[in-house]
């Protein structure tokens, strides 16, 4: 299945290549590596606390 | 003849009420609403309330009710309010729900849609001063709980009547399979029936396991990729509303403007019968949920001719037909100089999620969803099932800004908070949301009923008097703004509009 396949596309160094040729939008990628950095750090901070709680109490009816 | 597209987007949005054991979404969703009114819109309330006398929900766009349908409820008992935006704020099937003014152009829809947002997220201040201690009403702007219940977020555009509705439906529906690959909210595993959740690690969109008939009335059960509500809101021998309910909601400004721009250009297509290829899904449902699934975008479809074609393939056909499209018949009936730059981002996107998807990670949802999982992931050591991943996807959709994790990314925008937080209050100025919400603003004491295409005006003699307005595209500033200005009271503005 396709899905599957895609768990292997990861590749950090492949995303990072992808960037350096496109200058026009490298600027905005490497803010982006580096917020995602920040983002993960403080990340923990404002994640609800008991994540599988959390997860199934989020519980919405039906609607269109 | 040539219709603009009039357009906006109504979104419902997932509710909790913390800090009881018993929460009801029916009066944590009134109590929201109410308390954003008494503070922010005290004078539309209690008096205007949204009138249902035009309102025909279970009205078919294919001529004929089916028997098995079931026609949407209306729920009348529910708060229900018109602001002085032009907007509708109420709860609808155990939600809050936003429906925007009537906007002329994407960025139009853009700016009220977050605005939107923005009403939310004051509601949900709004309501701490009326509930118990350690209890809080968090709002989600998403479509879905993870549990198999979902929500809408759905567009509405002016059509020509004249328009077969054969032919709305054959392209709107490759239309609308394919263009998951840029709107999609992003969502981690699956829902649908018969599917292991973990069979599904992340897929693009939040809907597509929903949607399990290509035609339909419904829009709460066996919900159709087409829906067929023929409810105009407007003068239904001229126009007919598409009422789309195969989208997600998005937290991404992009996702939002591609998906109202580009599918008013493909609209305004069909209507001019300008779209040169004709691609029939097999199995249109199944062709939803396999491009929703498929996160390498390369998975083909199969056609009912026997040949296949990717999501992506399907795309790039329409985007060069709108280019021959708008070279010939400009932009005016699909959005005036927005549909230029809705063509230059959409070709952008499309070259982008051909060469490599991850490069959109701080333009489109589900991009930037995945991206964020995926690293947070791998630094955790995590498997897709860990419930760390389920509740970040949830909060990715978080209203309240310190902890909506789109939020927090930095996504690109397009407008400007200066233009969100005037729609907060401010109609459009180019539909006739303009005369509505100025009406409310000006003589909201006055005016006992509205709903989209009339305002009732008790003006203290005589009878109760009704303003019609089926015409979307009239009632603007250009057009009214003058008497609108001239006039005292609103009798001296019925009798200028009756003279």
């Amino acid at each position: 299945m396709a899905e599957r396949e895609q768990k292997k596309r990861s590749g950090q160094s492949q995303e990072t290549d992808a960037v350096e040729e496109l200058p026009a939008t490298s600027e905005s990628g490497e803010k982006l590596k580096a917020d995602m950095d920040d983002l993960l750090d403080e990340i923990d901070e404002v994640l609800e606390t008991n994540a599988e709680d959390f997860v199934k109490s989020y519980i919405q009816k039906g609607g269109q | 003849m040539v219709v603009p597209k009039t357009l906006g987007v109504e979104t419902e949005y997932g509710i909790v009420l913390r800090g009881t054991d018993e929460p009801n979404p029916i009066s944590a969703s009134s109590l929201l609403i109410n308390s954003y009114l008494m503070v922010r819109e005290p004078r539309s309330q209690p008096r205007v309330s949204w009138d249902f006398e035009d309102e025909s929900p279970a009205r078919d766009a294919r001529g004929e009710t089916p028997l098995h349908a079931l026609a949407p409820e209306i729920e009348t008992h529910l708060v229900n309010a018109v602001l002085t935006n032009g907007a509708r704020y109420y709860v609808d099937h155990a939600h809050p729900e936003y429906s925007t003014p009537e906007c002329a152009d994407a960025r139009s829809v853009l700016i009220h849609d977050r605005a939107g947002e923005q009403i939310l997220i004051e509601s949900m201040d709004a309501a701490k001063s009326m509930l118990a201690d350690g209890q809080e009403i968090v709002v989600y702007k998403n479509n879905s709980d993870g549990k198999g219940n979902s929500y809408g977020c759905h567009e509405n555009y002016l059509m020509d009547r004249s328009t077969p509705f054969g032919q709305i439906v054959q392209h709107a529906i490759s239309h609308f399979v394919t263009r998951q690959i840029y709107i999609g909210a992003g969502k981690v595993g699956t829902e649908l029936p018969g599917m292991n959740r973990d069979e599904v690690t992340f897929q693009l969109t939040q809907r597509a396991d929903f949607f399990e008939e290509q035609v339909g009335l419904e829009t709460t059960l066996k919900r159709p990729i087409i829906n067929t509500r023929d409810e105009p809101h407007a003068d239904a021998r001229k126009y007919r509303r598409l009422h789309v309910i195969a989208g997600d909601a998005n937290m991404s400004e992009v996702s939002t403007y591609l998906k109202v721009g580009v599918t008013a250009i493909v609209l305004g297509m069909i209507e001019h019968d300008a779209i040169s290829k004709t691609f029939t899904f097999a199995d249109p449902v199944r062709a939803m949920q396999q491009v929703s699934h498929d996160l390498t975008l390369k998975q083909p479809l199969d056609l009912d001719d026997g040949t296949r074609i990717r999501a992506i393939d399907v795309q790039q056909s329409l985007f060069d037909d709108a280019q021959r499209f708008i070279d010939e018949h400009g932009t005016d009936s699909v959005g005036g100089p927005v549909a230029l730059d809705v063509m230059e981002r959409w070709g952008r996107t499309l070259e982008l999620l051909r060469s490599d998807p991850m490069e959109l990670a701080d333009t489109l949802d589900w991009v930037a969803k995945y991206r964020l999982l995926e690293a947070y992931r791998e630094r955790h050591g995590l498997s897709w099932s860990d419930a760390r991943l389920a509740a970040m996807d949830i909060q990715y959709h978080d209203m309240r800004p310190g902890r909506s994790l789109a939020r927090k990314l930095g996504l690109q925008t397009i407008v400007t908070d200066e233009e969100v937080f005037a729609a907060r209050t401010d109609p459009p100025e180019d539909t006739r949301a303009y005369f509505r919400g100025e009406c409310l603003r000006k003589w909201g004491d006055h005016i006992v009923a509205a709903n989209w295409d009339s305002l009732v005006f008790d003006v203290g003699v005589d009878p109760l008097r009704r303003i019609p307005m089926m015409e979307p595209t009239r009632g603007t500033r250009q057009h009214v703004g003058t008497v609108l200005e001239e006039c005292n009271t609103p009798l001296e503005l019925l009798e200028r509009l009756n003279g």
